[in-house]
């Protein structure tokens, strides 16, 4: 069974995000970039299945201009078989729907059985993709997954979903798409040494362009502004009572 | 899991100018070579914090074809302003004709150290270098003659106490003919390595500064790209030397500083203070107004020159740049020092490699560098011994008027962290609250230096004797440790109503401050888990 690791190259979370008056989005000039959190959950995921004998081969996907390999290199130094790099022009901005096409196409390419994904990126936090995949490529989806169960014929997994009212547990049958949260691992790091042997694991550059999908945006931005100081002290607070009278005396309920 | 190795001909420990360079200069020298460079910031420059007005003639030297295309290298200095401020709203203009000449700055550019860094390795990974950020060097590898063979780098995955976390990552060891430290001020192996080798035999203690840098957005009419103003007086006073800076650079962007020297008396000084009303002078203000303050750092500078410059070649390795002290205190510029420097041991450790016979002594001494070095010997020197007035004029006629060729030098032999006076309340010090506008707090002021670390691993600042904060130092000096902090990592807390020491780790700013300045040397800086610490973006 092989296993479809998309990722993708985000502002590191650690990071201020600060947005620049003149281009209205995210100033990335010199930023420190990283791989998104919950991709990495979802690779490390991955690595368990390939370690436990269940899956076959696990690829990374990830889609941007050349500083993108960075992120699959990461993800080739973490333990992920090999890597395909769909390789844009800066200027694109890829929107949901977009990614969900350029990853149905790698996918249906690949025949692979199991997309493990994050179930949003931490800077745009669309939480859209895997759900918009599933639509395209038929695949059975189960999002805001904190547990994983492949059953012993690898036909079907249970995986348990994070939801407002509690956990759900749902079969999936195979091929399915699983959007994964943050409770599912911890991710392992990428050591020195596996660093060094990630240089030399097969990565395959794909240009965008070759797969002719339609880029035309389909969401507009309208403004992008910074969130507001944190200006407001902090307060404990005993109880809900108390909470209460203070929200009150803000004026905001 | 089993620690593994490999072997490089050179690896380099430090991603500063002067690490990249020797990089660099041995893959220019020796395309054969295998060179390996370990950065503890989570990526080139993130750790780099600097002024910085460079002298850029080093960066031609190294790259003759590519320096003229560096894209950092774009905001030439297009005016030198020197002001005496002697009190909170007055100042005097130091005429030019009376700027010490190491202060003119024509030809120079105002640059973020840390994008030139970026920029030096890229061109060291075209070259061939293996770059890896992220990774600290925890500890140098001996042989059983003693010779100096590797490094290691640190464990990753190990929680509070000290126990393997289901992450746990051993560290590797990389072995090499020659290992370069450039460590930067107060490297914690450079530490360990002067001792060892008895670097420091003959030498004047180090003398070290704190530097703070902020970097404003500005929106007014007082924006000129290239205008540089350093400042000298107010608000530091006597027992404090040091001085401000205010660089124009590109974007609408001013960097703000203060350089706040570490052998101040007064243990109830807080240079971050100090930094944070500098910037209501009127001479600073006028340039911050209706600005916006994008980022803050902190950094110890080593600034003792060439008195102080430890003895850079030992069995199996060299130490080079800040790490061994070869900045220039007179210009109080240190990068261009730096990639000398790092050129010098790539040219060094090019020939022993060949096993051709090469003394770095007789190498350094017939170099560009030694020349600057040696002409500055008494700058810093002078200016702590004589105190603030009588050493500025000393340093103006001996640069302006002798032109730096008196016969003999003056040394300073006291260690920063000796200069202590006990604490007397009649002498404390009390700072204003922050307005918000021009000055701030350190919580406010960390979260823009990106500082961040894994919470759950080993305090990385250990303490030789647990019980010294609270005892000798408390008593004595009130715990300064709380004061020249620039982050906020030491504060003497009341637990269940007795006094308990906390040390807030993940606050560092790997300046190395407590390192130098504690009173009874009990502050170990040591490297937390890779990637740990600040993440500066044009710093």
């Amino acid at each position: 069974m092989k296993i479809i690791i998309p990722v993708k190259r985000v502002l590191d979370p650690y990071t201020q995000a600060r947005v620049n008056n003149q281009t209205q989005q995210v100033d990335l000039t010199n930023a420190k970039m990283a791989m998104n959190p919950f991709c990495e959950i979802a690779v490390e995921e991955a690595l368990t299945l390939k370690e436990s004998g269940s899956a076959s081969e696990t690829i990374a996907v990830s889609i941007g201009t050349d500083k993108t390999v960075d992120t699959l290199r990461t993800a080739l130094a973490m333990g992920v078989d090999r890597a395909i790099f769909v390789k844009t022009d800066s200027e694109l901005d890829l929107q949901p729907l977009h990614v969900a096409k350029i990853l149905a196409n790698i996918i249906k390419r690949e025949e692979a059985q199991l997309v493990i994904m994050g179930k949003q990126a931490v800077d745009n936090d669309n939480n859209q993709t895997g759900q918009m995949l599933s639509g395209l490529i038929d695949y059975s989806l189960g999002t805001f997954i904190s547990k994983f169960d492949l059953s012993a014929d690898a036909s079907s997994v249970e995986v348990c979903r994070e939801i407002d009212s509690g956990i759900e547990t749902r079969k999936l049958n195979l091929p399915a798409i699983v959007t994964v949260d943050l409770r599912l691992n911890e991710p392992r790091y990428a050591s020195l040494p596996n660093i060094m042997k990630a240089r030399s694991k097969p990565l395959e550059t794909i240009e965008l362009s070759s797969l002719e999908i339609d880029t035309a945006p389909r969401i507009k931005v309208v403004s992008v502004e910074e969130s507001g100081t944190k200006d407001r002290a902090s307060k404990q607070i005993s109880s809900a009572e108390e909470l209460f009278n203070e929200l009150n005396q803000m004026g905001v309920l | 899991m089993e620690r593994e190795s490999i072997e490089y001909d050179v690896v380099i420990v430090g991603g500063g100018p002067s690490g990249l360079a020797s990089a660099c200069k041995l893959k220019q020298l020796n395309p054969n070579l295998s060179v390996c460079l370990l950065e503890k910031g989570s990526e080139i420059g993130s750790h780099i914090l600097s002024g910085a007005v460079f002298e850029p003639k080093t960066l031609f030297d190294l790259f003759p074809d590519d320096a003229k295309d560096c894209p950092t290298l774009k905001t030439p200095v297009a005016k030198d302003d020197l002001f005496w401020l002697t009190g909170e709203n007055k100042s005097i203009k130091v005429p030019s004709w009376l700027m010490p000449k190491s202060l003119h700055n024509k030809g120079n550019y105002i640059i973020s150290l840390g994008e030139l860094c970026q920029w030096i390795s890229e061109k060291a990974m075209e070259l061939g270098v293996d770059i890896f950020p992220g990774f600290p060097a925890q500890s140098y590898l001996k042989d059983e003659s003693g010779r100096v063979i590797g490094i290691s780098t640190g464990d990753m995955g190990i929680d509070k106490e000290g126990n393997q976390k289901g992450t746990y990552t051993p560290g590797m060891d990389i072995l090499a003919k020659q290992t370069i430290f450039a460590e930067g001020a107060r490297g914690h192996l450079g530490k360990q390595l002067i001792r060892e080798f008895n670097l420091d035999e003959g030498k004047t203690p180090q003398h070290f500064a704190i530097g703070f840098k902020e970097v404003w957005e500005v929106d007014n009419d007082n924006h000129s790209p290239g205008d540089v103003v350093h400042t000298m007086g107010w608000p530091l006073n006597k027992g404090t030397t040091g001085g401000g800076f205010l660089y124009h650079f590109d974007n609408k962007r001013v960097a703000v500083g203060l350089i706040v020297d570490l052998n101040y008396t007064n243990p109830s000084h807080s240079p971050f203070q100090e930094f944070q009303q500098f910037k209501k002078h009127p001479k600073i203000k006028q340039f911050l107004d209706s600005g916006k303050r994008v980022s803050y750092g902190a950094r110890a500078i080593t600034k003792g020159g060439i008195n102080s410059l430890v003895k850079m070649d030992f069995n199996g390795g060299m130490i080079i740049g800040c790490d061994a002290g070869t900045l220039n205190p007179s210009k109080i510029k240190g990068s261009h020092c730096a990639l000398q420097s790092g050129i010098l041991a790539a040219e060094y450790i090019h020939k022993i490699l060949n096993e051709e016979i090469c003394d770095f002594d007789d190498l350094f001494k017939g170099s560009s560098l030694y020349q600057e070095l040696y002409k500055s010997r008494n700058f810093s020197a002078a200016m702590h011994k004589f105190g603030f007035y009588v050493g500025a004029a000393y340093n103006f006629i001996e640069s302006n008027i002798f032109r730096n060729a008196l016969p003999f030098t003056i040394k300073d032999e006291q260690r920063d962290c000796d200069s202590l006076n006990l604490n007397n309340p009649l002498y404390a010090k009390e700072y204003p609250a922050p307005d918000n506008v021009l000055s701030f707090d350190i919580t406010s002021s960390l979260f823009l230096s990106g500082t961040n670390h894994e919470e759950d691993q080993p305090v990385h600042l250990k303490l030789t004797d647990p019980s010294i904060p609270l005892t000798r130092n408390k008593e004595l000096f009130d715990e300064p440790a709380q004061r020249y902090c620039p982050a906020g990592v030491y504060e003497i807390i009341d637990k269940e109503g007795e006094d308990y020491f906390q040390i807030n780790a993940q606050n560092c700013l790997h300046c190395k401050t407590c390192d130098i300045k504690d009173p009874s040397q009990n502050i170990n800086w040591t490297p937390p888990e890779g990637g740990g610490g600040p993440n500066y973006i044009g710093m």
